[in-house]
């Protein structure tokens, strides 16, 4: 009885935060996607057709250019820490995976060092952030929020490693039963019912944050536009011609 | 020089972190727009007791029209990497000023009456009511923005406080709360044609002087048309190019090249203007419509090609915006660049042999140039990215003996902005004007002490305002300040041909 009332509670949780995350998230990539951009604003020097502007973007989404000309300090821990949550991210994709992929089976272990990294990249941010007086000045609640609940998802994350490990067959079955829809029981690990929450929580709120960079870095105009207004007449589609 | 109540920078050739004090620059505000003006542009000229609902109705039809905005306002992190790179940040010291902090000002609205997050939250997603305070705050600090696009450069996702800045003037305009400066100058623009209001007489009485004063010093006979119909070129340049010195001396410089190069060319006394205030208020209809009086003399002109003077704001809507706003220039001859900056042109001439310079005409001088924020950042010159860096130090290299550059995180896309762009270019903000110059004065001093510099290059009209302002508060004379053609056109030898 126990057990199916928390079957049904986080059954519910995975399916509403999941629905939250994917809805939200794609509402909010569609709203950047269709306002129009009325003018030609690149920052330049800018590529001059629009695959240089993909490369742009691109650039920076992968090397974080713009960040590594302005902070040398915030760029190492952005580096850090966003490819430590992207190993780790990939290593769990052996709980949504089967069979588990052999390529995803070679990530493992890069995962777990990836795994000690976040914690530490998540710390020096916020460690940066609250020494240097202009980003303390800035910041605010939802700043220090998400950064905690990383803190906190990675180091359930490893207490589950190296400390308690549950049943990792049921975990697999959990998870794999939300994905393929074969509902099976959440194992009662009280570690992973924490971690698992706190990763609930984060995919939640995530539309409704700051965390929308992901999605938006790929629309923002000074970066995505090239830069060739001379040779070719941008229309601003609200307006698009004089005495209109 | 009028005595000031503040404390001048002091120079050390080094751009300091400052520690930062609140509120330090928080009441220093412009003057308030006047009625006729607001009422010229279409604006309200006062708030109505309505003006809350009004505000965020603007706001929220400007998320659906600037792509800009809408993502801007969503998806800062908060990294800090814009936090020391503002020059009225670092001039000021005041937090407000730097561009995160001047951009929460509007995000903390836009979560407040424009997110489901915000309105359910509230204050624990940073979400706040819109009061006067607020309201008083923006109209403050988001005129102590020059739209340099500086802290674009450096941000992660590129996040352009110029476009943030536009949004918040447009909201302000829209309720009845503008700035004296800006409308006053785009209502005479309106009704007379140029930002000085300067009438075609005024002008032309401006071009004899200088085509006289040209044949007493050179002996020369150097041309300068107005309302010449089926010129080759229309030349739109900044008004003050007809006012202000050193501005006309560029004009002169680039009477000359014309002249040299042996081009029929022209001014038109109706589109007499190439700045375009609408850009500082960030009104699509306000800047379309100044910008037609250029679609307009073209009309009347019916040149071949259309060359633009030296003004950086000015520039980048010629550049970027004028084929969006006024083209297609279908009129003109398709194998030149519409419009061509003055510089591509000389600049071309130089390559071609064309002209015959005379570089000991500036060996007074040790040039170094000042890039123009929006020239550098949001335009480009020549067919490849970054040839508005080359192409003016190519001329400046042409006309003199002596150039340094200025330190590296100063110059090119990481220029600072002279401290009077954007809109902010008028007397009672003389203070933020002052201290907004003090990065880019920083390193003049450097390449003076260690080079001897002492002349800076600009290519802007509101650069060249600014700095003959400022300079003398800093001590340097306002002679050290001129543009670029000012030295073309000490450098040119005329008649001097040497084949094109």
């Amino acid at each position: 009885m126990e057990f199916s009332l928390l079957k049904v509670i986080f059954t519910a949780m995975a399916y509403g935060a999941g629905a939250i995350f994917i809805v939200g998230f794609l509402a909010r990539v569609l709203k950047y996607a269709k306002t129009p951009s009325p003018l030609k604003i690149p920052t330049t020097p800018a590529p001059i057709n629009p695959i240089g502007a993909a490369i742009r973007v691109l650039s920076e989404v992968i090397f974080f250019n713009s960040l590594f000309k302005g902070n040398k300090w915030t760029w190492l821990g952005g580096i850090m820490f966003h490819y430590a949550f992207l190993l780790v991210v990939i290593r769990h994709l052996r709980y949504f995976l089967y069979p588990v992929a052999g390529w995803d089976m070679g990530m493992q272990n890069i995962g777990i060092y990836a795994g000690f990294v976040l914690p530490v990249a998540v710390l020096y941010l916020l460690m940066r952030r609250t020494t240097v007086d202009r980003t303390m000045f800035v910041s605010s609640l939802a700043d220090y929020f998400v950064l905690a609940l990383i803190f906190g998802i990675a180091t359930t994350g490893l207490l589950m490693k190296y400390y308690e490990r549950p049943f990792m067959v049921d975990v697999k079955g959990f998870v794999f039963g939300l994905v393929s829809g074969n509902l099976s029981d959440v194992p009662a690990d009280p570690v992973f019912l924490l971690h698992f929450t706190l990763v609930m929580t984060l995919l939640a709120y995530f539309p409704f944050s700051k965390l929308m960079h992901s999605g938006g870095v790929f629309f923002s105009p000074t970066r995505n536009q090239c830069d060739n207004p001379r040779e070719k007449r941008h229309i601003n589609p609200w307006s698009p011609n004089l005495g209109a | 020089m009028a005595k000031v109540k503040f404390d001048i920078p002091v120079l050390t050739g080094k751009i300091e972190f400052p520690v930062m004090k609140e509120g330090a620059s928080g009441s220093i505000k412009c003057h308030v727009a006047k009625e006729k003006d607001m009422s010229a542009l279409g604006f309200p000229h006062e708030l109505a007791p309505d003006w809350k609902e009004k505000a965020v109705e603007r706001f929220a039809e400007l998320l659906t029209k600037y792509k800009s905005l809408q993502v801007y306002m969503d998806i800062c992190v908060k990294c800090g990497a814009c936090t020391d790179k503002c020059q009225f940040y670092l001039g000021t010291k005041d937090p407000r000023n730097m561009p995160v902090a001047r951009a929460e000002l509007l995000r903390k609205i836009y979560r407040r009456y424009l997110t489901l997050g915000g309105k359910i939250l509230g204050p624990l997603v940073d979400a706040e009511e819109l009061t006067k305070e607020v309201l008083d705050e923006w109209y403050v600090y988001f005129h102590q923005c020059s739209e340099c696009r500086r802290c674009s450069v450096f941000c992660p996702y590129g996040i352009d406080t110029a476009e943030i800045t536009m949004a918040a003037r447009e909201i302000l305009d829209s309720i009845g709360y503008g700035q004296k400066y800006v409308t006053e100058i785009i209502h005479k623009v309106y009704t007379i044609g140029n930002n000085l209001g300067m009438p075609g007489p005024a002008i032309q009485s401006t071009l004899d002087f200088l085509k006289e004063d040209i044949k007493e010093t050179t002996g020369a006979d150097v041309d300068f048309p107005m309302d010449v119909k089926g010129a080759d070129v229309l030349l739109v340049t900044p008004s003050a190019d007809f006012f202000a010195s050193p501005h006309v001396e560029s004009l002169a410089g680039y009477a000359k090249v014309f002249k040299q190069a042996g081009i029929s060319w022209t001014l038109s006394s109706h589109a007499s203007e190439a700045g375009n205030f609408g850009m500082f208020i960030g009104n699509f209809g306000v800047m379309r419509k100044v910008a037609s009086r250029i679609k307009e003399g073209i009309e009347e002109i019916k040149p071949k090609r259309l060359i633009h003077g030296e003004c950086g704001h000015a520039w980048r809507i010629a550049y970027s915006f004028w084929n969006t706003l006024i083209g297609p220039f279908d009129s003109l001859d398709p194998k030149y660049p519409a419009p061509q900056h003055i510089c591509e042109f000389t600049h071309d001439l130089i390559k071609r042999g064309a002209l015959k310079l005379d570089k000991t005409a500036n060996d007074e001088f040790v040039v170094t140039l000042h890039d123009s924020c929006n020239v550098a950042r949001g335009a480009r010159m020549g067919d490849r990215p970054g040839g508005q860096f080359t192409i003016p130090r190519d001329i400046i290299k042409a006309t003199c003996n002596k150039y340094v550059d200025m330190h590296p995180d100063t110059i090119m896309e990481k220029t600072f902005c002279c401290g009077g762009g954007g809109g902010i270019l008028t007397d009672e903000l003389i203070e933020v004007r002052i201290k907004g110059a003090m990065p880019r004065m920083q390193a003049y001093k450097a390449v003076k002490d260690s080079h001897g510099a002492n002349f800076i290059a600009l290519i802007c009209a509101i650069c060249k305002a600014q700095m003959t302002k400022v300079l003398p508060y800093y001590g340097y004379p306002m002679e050290e300040v001129g543009g670029v053609h000012q030295l073309v056109g000490r450098a040119i030898v005329l008649g001097g041909k040497e084949g094109i």
